[in-house]
């Protein structure tokens, strides 16, 4: 699959044309919040009033990757998203709370549902097209990479538009929060590796991507394959299911791969794979880690994806002027131990 | 691409049964399960008529063997499940790679609303367990634990088509061969949120509900679950037991129309018939039934039925809303379905359109009102249409003797 272009809106100044990253933004605090655009140059302003802030998010980011791509009408459209549009959620169930099931109103129930990003984009320009959404927590991007790789395949599309998308509300935050998933106290992104504590920041973003099974001569990468496994038995399994894929992909392994970015988000148990990895199979392999940028949230790999498609072609090693550029990424992350997940791109 | 993929087994809990026989009976002898609201604890108990599974969250727990205080979409889920994987007999069902597709729209939300209720007062109150289980996606793991599958375990989430769209992604999973048998369809339980979302858009009937019917009034919620086991090709002719049917066809289409409203001419639910004919090779004259989306709404039924006219004029099939029935199970309703659409096909059967009483003026047909069986049923449409525009159909094929 070509990755023509991308729309993604995160915790970084990671929209439009901004030169990231310049300088990564720096989040106090165990949340980071998306950077927004404004809305009005890339939205009808009547239809903005009426969407929440993850609706905005998604559709601006669609919209900005197939104008970047000059598609006009994809052939598919598919998101993914753990959560769905919670603040549309939180705000019919606080109400129903408040009100004993009385005087409720119709549009945040309307939008509470978890395929309206992928709507609205359909709504917006038209498109009677394959239109999915997938709800696989930690898998959720994945999957729905997976299904345009199927219909990509089947020839049954050209030009697919996949996203993942989640947001933090307050009240999905306070929740999560008790759970233990975050940090407490002082806490800062730029620091996030370094704290060897429990507990990760909070993260949002939506990032999509055009995806074809034709080259178009100027794609920013080719995603080759992407694959997920569930709740694996160790370390060992996992080290077995990265080789497994790695040689299912023209027999690779990892000396053929320029880099690995992985999903590390700063806590200590959850950490442990990457670090175990680090010293064993991606011991000779540059490792780049991303969570710091974008927090920790269920659909996060879509913004290692993008981040792997704007490190493509770079150097591999920054610090010295001689590495040879980056030709191939493999992407490892896992959410709560429960989905893992592994992409491999290479450069066009 | 074209190897087939065909349902294996089936299993199916809803407001007219708890297991696949029981439903079958229920249809056979007209009998609704639309009845007063008994187990959800809502202000609106005595106004609007529901179709419950009619098992308390105890009787659940005793029927799943999942312990107490999980989801009562979850509980549905593994009992429909359970039914359809054990239906189909697979034998060597380990070394098989295998898959759990399942829809759902609420997830664990019946258990979040409680939850609510105490949160919203206090945002430190409120018993964490209540929501650990929210998202749509952790419903589907709980079940997959229980039923042993590991290998691909996805959700989907695309309003009342939903498990439309997860039956379609596993037979694509088998047709790709990354998977050789896929446990696919959907759950959903009544909830609060739902019920109460439904009324605001002034959908729910305050009487039993009539699909199809000139003077329909809305629609009844339901609650259940529905799989079909798909197997390939290969799987298929391992096993020992009848397969019930191939599925032919199937198609996803988006009417692009309105949030929740579907379009006067039905474009999106035209396209989605229109891609299921066309990828089985049939023609429209070719389908002996339609299970329709039917929901019983002026909207729904204006849209689905006109669609319907503009693809099958003169030669309408035999067609039924068995929501007259289930009620409007949601995320579950096209996997429910999928089950009465496979018995269908394998056994020539058609299911009545309760409460039938007057034809719509601008359709040329009218839905079946008495159970019959037909001989010569070869093959049936099953249409799901959800908010969001999205619409798809499955097509179910008789099987050679």
């Amino acid at each position: 699959m070509y990755i023509r272009s991308t729309g993604n809106i995160s915790p970084q100044k990671t929209f439009g044309n901004a030169a990231f990253p310049g300088e990564v933004v720096a989040h106090e605090g165990n949340r980071l919040n998306c950077i927004t655009p404004d809305y009005k140059e890339l939205i009808d302003p009547k239809l903005i009033r009426r969407m929440s802030r993850v609706i905005k998010m998604g559709v601006a980011s669609a919209m900005a990757c197939l104008n970047q791509a000059g598609v006009t009408l994809p052939d598919a459209i598919i998101t993914g998203t753990a959560y769905g549009c919670l603040e549309d959620t939180g705000v019919f169930l606080s109400k129903m709370a408040e009100r004993g099931e009385e005087m409720l109103t119709p549009t945040s129930f309307i939008q509470s549902t978890h395929n309206t990003i992928a709507a609205q984009v359909a709504l917006l320009i038209g498109c009677h097209e394959y239109n999915n959404t997938f709800v696989s927590g930690g898998a959720s991007f994945e999957h729905a990479l997976l299904d345009a790789q199927m219909l990509l395949q089947e020839g049954e599309a050209k030009n697919i538009l996949v996203g993942g998308v989640d947001e933090i509300t307050d009240i999905s935050h306070i929740i999560l929060g008790r759970f233990g998933l975050y940090k407490q106290g002082p806490v800062s992104n730029l620091h996030l590796f370094n704290y060897g504590t429990k507990g990760t920041i909070a993260g949002e973003g939506s990032a999509f991507f055009l995806l074809s099974n034709e080259s178009s001569e100027k794609d920013l990468a080719k995603l080759e394959a992407v694959t997920t496994f569930y709740k694996p038995k160790d370390f060992a399994d996992i080290e077995s299911q990265i080789e497994a894929f790695l040689a299912a992909n023209g027999g690779l392994s990892m000396y053929d791969i320029s880099l690995v970015i992985t999903g590390d988000n700063g806590d200590v148990k959850n950490d442990e794979v990457y670090h175990y990895l680090e010293n064993s199979l991606f011991n000779y392999c540059n490792v780049v880690k991303y969570k710091h940028l974008c927090g920790e949230y269920p659909t996060s790999s879509a913004f290692a994806l993008w981040y792997a498609v704007h490190l493509m072609g770079q150097n591999a090693d920054p610090a010295t002027a001689h590495t040879a550029k980056i030709k191939r990424i493999l992407i490892y992350n896992h959410y709560q131990n429960t989905h893992h997940s592994l992409m491999l791109l290479s450069a066009c | 691409m074209s190897a087939p993929v065909y349902v294996a087994g089936v299993g199916v809990i809803s407001g007219i049964g708890n297991n696949t026989a029981e439903c079958l009976n229920a249809l056979q002898n007209g009998r609704a399960g639309i009845d007063k609201l008994k187990y959800l604890d809502t202000a609106h108990k005595d106004t609007f008529p529901v179709a419950e599974v009619k098992l308390s969250n105890d009787e659940l727990v005793a029927l799943s063997g999942f312990k107490p205080g999980i989801s009562r979409t979850a509980m549905l889920s593994l009992v429909a499940a359970r039914e359809a994987l054990n239906n189909a007999g697979i034998e060597d069902f380990s070394s098989l790679r295998s898959g759990f597709i399942s829809a759902n729209t609420v997830g664990g939300m019946d258990k979040t609303e409680d939850f609510f209720t105490q949160f919203n007062a206090n945002p430190q109150a409120g018993r964490l367990r209540n929501v650990v289980n929210h998202e749509c996606g952790k419903v589907t793991e709980l079940v997959a634990d229980e039923l042993g599958i590991k290998n691909y375990i996805s959700t989907i989430s695309t309003a009342c088509s939903s498990s439309a769209n997860a039956i379609m992604y596993g037979a694509r999973l088998i047709k790709n061969n990354i998977l050789d048998v896929v446990i696919a369809g959907g759950t959903d339980a009544l909830t609060r949120f739902t019920l109460n979302g439904f009324n605001t858009l002034m959908i729910l009937d305050t009487e039993y509900c009539q699909p199809f019917d000139a003077n329909r009034r809305g629609l009844n919620l339901g609650e259940g679950a529905g799989y079909v086991t798909l197997v390939s090709e290969r799987v298929a002719a391992s096993l020992k037991g009848p397969l019930y049917c191939s599925l032919g066809g199937y198609c996803n289409a988006n009417d692009a129309y309105h949030q929740t409203a579907s379009s006067p001419d039905g474009i999106g639910s035209f396209m989605a018939m229109e891609g299921a004919l066309k990828m089985a090779g049939l023609n429209p004259a070719d389908i002996g039934y339609i299970n329709l989306h039917g929901t019983g709404t002026q909207n729904n039924d204006n849209s689905e039925g006109t669609a319907i006219k503009r693809l099958f004029e003169p030669h309408f099939p035999k067609m039924s809303s068995t929501k007259s029935f289930t009620g409007h199970t949601l995320g579950a309703s096209a996997g429910i379905e999928a089950v009465f659409s496979a018995l269908s096909v394998q056994q020539g059967f058609i299911y009545p359109n309760l409460r039938f009483e007057t034809q719509i003026a601008d359709l040329p047909f009218r839905p079946e009102t008495a159970f019959s069986t037909q001989p010569n049923l070869k093959h049936v449409l099953s249409n799901s249409f959800g908010f969001g525009g999205n619409c798809s159909s499955l097509i179910f094929s008789k099987l050679e003797a």
